[in-house]
């Protein structure tokens, strides 16, 4: 086990290395080099020649990347240029609202998606579950940002059941000690706050899971499908076992095998998935602060976010393969 | 071996007053319905068996055999539908039972012994609960004393350290271990009635035996009545004082064991005697192939001169081999070979080794110094259980997997250092039948096509040349050319085999290496298969090397048999000697294995 894990944390040092080189070649080959980038199309040779000096541009590229690497490793990724500030610190106020949000679409994604899965398989062929398979395509091939847009719309804007955008009604004066506002809502006891930070999360919430849900639903529904006709099954009923048991030890603990490995590929498609959420509902996290460093040519922002983005979704993928050990005694590591 | 009629139960807590019998199934009709409408399986079945004695029910695969049985258990496919008749049980008609009062039934006075141990374990869950499960739910067992129970219980069934078995998970078990574990969960709760279905088909000879052995003895001690289902008709010979034999969802002949072996009333009862390896290996010997060769072949005399296999290294067997006295084997079968050449092996095998590394242990040996020789025109066999090595020695021939060490001689050419186009050219001459005929045809290709393609591939003729090849092998396998249109998926398992075979011979090979073609058949096809073979041989003078589990399916076949056991060869000589003199104690008890083997069962059919 834990060789495993060391393993798999001596195999992001290649990974971050090559995306390093990637980011730092790209920046250099932005239109009129970084200095334009900087300080925009209209500036004079003197300033460029001035910020290429004192940024260290105009040495030798080798040199550049060592200084480059240098600093990443140390956790230096620079300022960001738009709010002067130093990157990781932006990060760090900003995470905590991305991974709210995360959590709280990945637990509709699972909470609905599962159930949803499962219900079409018992009904298979009847009309439920011709209506869950197309729900679940349709929640496919809706874009993110448009889904977003009407579910602004109806929910926000004509019933006015939900806040339209932000993470908390500017009226509540809500203490913050984490960036997790639910979270710090119920440790200091401010519960409208908690409560009013998760009705903000409940619009941006559904729209970015939506997608991971429908996905779920059929992975679910073909996995069930598949398990309740397995011999272990049809040896449980001839052991007289109630349908109650059957169910969760033997067809769902199995069905949901398949599903937890979509699990953690869905998890990092769900931080890159935010980016567009974020932005439609000015939700302010790290999605929507990356969709200004976009159009502002923020470039130690895009590099820091990629190299962070890699490192998450790492992570992420080494948690899913642990617990998956813990699921399946088959492929636990001896 | 002895049934268990003598030893009827004497179950002192129900005296023996009931007249009625345990269970008894009165004109049985079972339905399925599938998308091509209603589908009956069984049709006016019948059977009744006794407290604490023990039927079987023999039939192929679609016989309606483990469909009765299911019905009697209430756990019938979901399409699946009880249309008629009665089955009564301890005096209650189960049939329309609610499906709560059944599930009272099912574990506590019903046991399954499902056929597959590897599929049939949860397998996220470990054996202990699993058999706590059913302690629990017929309320056996408090959650207290639930271990101690499940350790007991998997003692009884023979598992050795239970108390450590039972934390474990069922891949960490062998398949005898599981099927043990099966067993302990079916008797957990000291059921009347036990339903073994085909309860040691996917195990090994040696193991099956042990399995049965250990069922008999423990329904004995518990006065449980057992339900056989099996296709093999020794088995159920040897194990059940009664046979209910079903042929196409019907009840052709019931009646005690010996008579109905021994005086068949019905012609496919008669048939499936005649067919049943296990019971006809005493009679039929290879003779019955050599000696359809024709008068002015080698006779069997002459042929037992031939060296099938050759002493080991450490001269284990060499005793049991003749002296080399090499016998022309055929002449004249127009493969344009130079005469000179019949006189030696097809192929000669010497210190065949596959070595894989383990990490952090001792080397794996699948196979060890193994050295055989393949006659020209004649069947070598190679027997063993799984994990034996027989079927790595026969990849490490196809040139499919490489040696470690050791050396392959083909034709007085070197295998293993053949050059691309000498490679290419041996893998014409060389071919391969595999055992799962459901498998090894691509689904997306019709008949036609599949026998076709190794003729594509090696640019053989013409479109109108192949094409005529094709409908030729077709007749020489015995399928009407009318198929060649039709998919794999359309074919029963002896027509899909009879298909891999044609693919096989497409390119005039000189060697089939079958790898278990057989096994995955019924009996009557099984025999079918077999004799083509034989035939095949005895037209094209070809050579086989037969890989098979199955002794007595080998002695139906072969001129020469190696044993093979962990990957080293015990024991090779002439069919005749290992069947009529074995010397090796593992040949020993490979023989003694084979269901039916000693029971003598002189039939009047042959």
């Amino acid at each position: 086990m834990f060789r495993l894990i060391g393993n798999r944390l001596l195999l992001l040092a290649p990974t971050i290395i090559g995306l390093s080189v990637l980011l730092f070649l790209w920046v250099r080959a932005l239109p009129g080099g970084p200095a334009t980038a900087l300080l925009g199309d209209k500036a004079t040779p003197e300033a460029v020649a001035r910020v290429n000096e004192a940024y260290g541009f105009d040495r030798p590229i080798l040199e550049q990347y060592f200084i480059y690497m240098g600093r990443i490793l140390s956790g230096d990724f620079g300022n960001s240029l738009l709010t002067s500030r130093p990157v990781l610190e932006e990060f760090a106020a900003r995470f905590p609202a991305t991974l709210e949000l995360t959590a709280f679409a990945l637990l509709f994604a699972v909470g609905f998606g599962i159930p949803l899965g499962y219900w079409a398989a018992r009904n298979v062929g009847r009309w439920q579950d011709q209506a869950a398979v197309l729900l679940s395509l349709m929640g496919v091939v809706v874009p993110v940002f448009f889904l977003a847009f009407i579910l602004k719309w109806v929910f926000a804007v004509q019933l006015g059941w939900l806040p339209t955008d932000g993470r908390q009604d500017p009226r509540i004066d809500a203490t913050h000690y984490t960036n997790f506002f639910v979270w710090d809502g119920m440790i200091t006891g401010e519960y409208d706050a908690a409560w009013d930070a998760l009705t903000h999360l409940v619009l941006p919430g559904v729209a970015l899971g939506t997608i991971p849900l429908a996905i779920i639903a059929r992975i679910t529904r073909a996995s069930v499908l598949e398990v309740q006709n397995a011999d272990y099954v049809r040896t449980a009923r001839a052991k007289g076992l109630a349908p109650r048991l059957i169910r969760n030890r033997f067809v769902m603990r199995n069905a949901l095998l398949p599903v937890t490995t979509t699990l953690g590929l869905q998890l990092g498609l769900l931080i890159s998935g935010a980016v567009l959420t974020e932005t439609v509902f000015a939700f302010n996290g790290i999605g929507s602060f990356l969709w200004d460093a976009i159009f502002n040519l923020d470039f130690p922002v895009l590099q820091g976010f990629i190299i962070f983005i890699a490192v998450i979704y790492s992570l992420i993928n080494l948690l899913v393969d642990v617990s998956y050990g813990l699921i399946d005694p088959r492929v636990r590591v001896s | 071996m002895s049934g268990m009629g003598d030893v009827r139960a004497e179950d002192e807590r129900t005296p023996r007053v009931e007249p009625e019998p345990l269970l008894q199934i009165r004109d049985l009709q079972v339905d399925f319905t599938t998308m091509h409408g209603s589908v009956r399986a069984v049709e006016d079945a019948s059977l009744s068996l006794e407290a604490g004695r023990t039927l079987a029910v023999v039939g192929e695969s679609g016989s309606g055999k483990s469909t009765t049985a299911m019905a009697a258990i209430g756990l019938l496919a979901g399409n699946g539908k009880v249309t008629g008749g009665s089955i009564r049980f301890n005096g209650q008609d189960l049939v329309g039972l609610p499906e709560s009062r059944m599930r009272d039934i099912r574990g506590r006075q019903i046991g399954l012994v499902p056929q597959d141990p590897m599929s049939n374990l949860n397998p996220v869950s470990r054996i202990g609960t699993q058999v706590a499960e059913t302690l629990l739910t017929h309320r056996l067992a408090t959650r207290r004393d639930v271990d101690a129970r499940v350790v007991e219980v998997l003692e009884a069934a023979g598992i050795p350290e239970a108390g450590r078995r039972s934390r474990q998970y069922p891949h960490e078990l062998s398949g005898g271990l599981r099927q043990r574990a099966l067993i302990a969960v079916a008797l957990a709760c000291r059921p009347r009635l036990l339903i073994a279905d085909e309860p040691t088909s996917a195990l090994d000879v040696t193991v099956q035996q042990v399995i049965l052995d250990q069922i008999e003895q423990m329904t004995q001690e518990l006065g449980t009545a057992i339900l056989l289902i099996t296709h093999d008709l020794g088995l159920a010979a040897e194990r059940a004082q009664d046979l209910v034999v079903m042929h196409r969802g019907k009840v052709v002949e019931s009646g005690p064991a010996a008579q109905l072996l021994e005086d068949p009333q019905h012609p496919y009862t008669r048939s499936l005697v005649r067919a049943a390896p296990s019971v006809a290996a005493v009679r039929l010997a290879p003779e019955a192939f050599t000696g359809a060769r024709g008068e002015d072949h080698p006779a069997p005399a002459q042929r037992e001169g031939h060296p099938g296999a050759r002493p080991l290294p450490d001269g284990g067997t060499a005793g049991a081999l003749p002296a080399s006295a090499p016998v022309r084997a055929e002449d004249g079968r127009g493969w344009g070979r130079g005469a000179g050449a019949d006189t030696e092996p097809l192929v000669t095998i010497t210190d065949l080794t596959k070595v894989y590394p383990v990490r952090g242990g001792d080397d794996f040996y699948a196979a060890r110094n193994v050295s055989l020789e393949i006659p020209r025109g004649t069947t070598v066999s190679i027997v063993g259980e799984s994990g034996s090595g027989k079927t790595t020695t026969a990849r490490m021939l196809l040139r499919l997997i490489e040696p470690t060490s050791g050396s392959i001689t083909f034709d007085g050419r070197d295998v293993l250092t053949l050059d691309r186009r000498e490679l290419r050219d041996f893998r014409q001459r060389v071919q391969a039948v595999f055992q799962d005929p459901y498998s090894s045809l691509n689904p997306m290709f019709t008949v036609g096509r599949i026998i076709e393609e190794p003729l594509i591939a090696y640019k053989r003729g013409g479109a109108r040349e192949r094409r005529d090849r094709v409908v030729e092998l077709m007749d020489q396998v015995a399928l009407p050319s009318s198929m060649h249109r039709r998919y794999p998926a359309e074919l029963s398992g002896g027509q899909r085999q009879r298909v891999a075979i044609a693919r096989a011979l497409a390119l005039r090979p000189e060697l089939i290496v079958c790898d278990e073609p057989v096994s995955a058949l019924d009996v009557l096809v099984q025999d079918q298969i077999l004799t083509l073979l034989g035939d095949l041989q005895q037209e094209l003078g070809l050579s086989y090397l037969f890989i098979s589990h199955d002794l007595a399916v080998v002695r139906l076949i072969s001129d020469y048999v190696c044993v093979m056991k962990d990957g080293e060869l015990v024991e090779a000589a002439t069919s005749e000697e290992i069947f009529t003199n074995p010397r090796h104690a593992y040949t020993r008890r490979l023989l003694a294995s084979i269901p039916g083997n000693e029971l003598g069962i002189e039939t009047g059919v042959a």
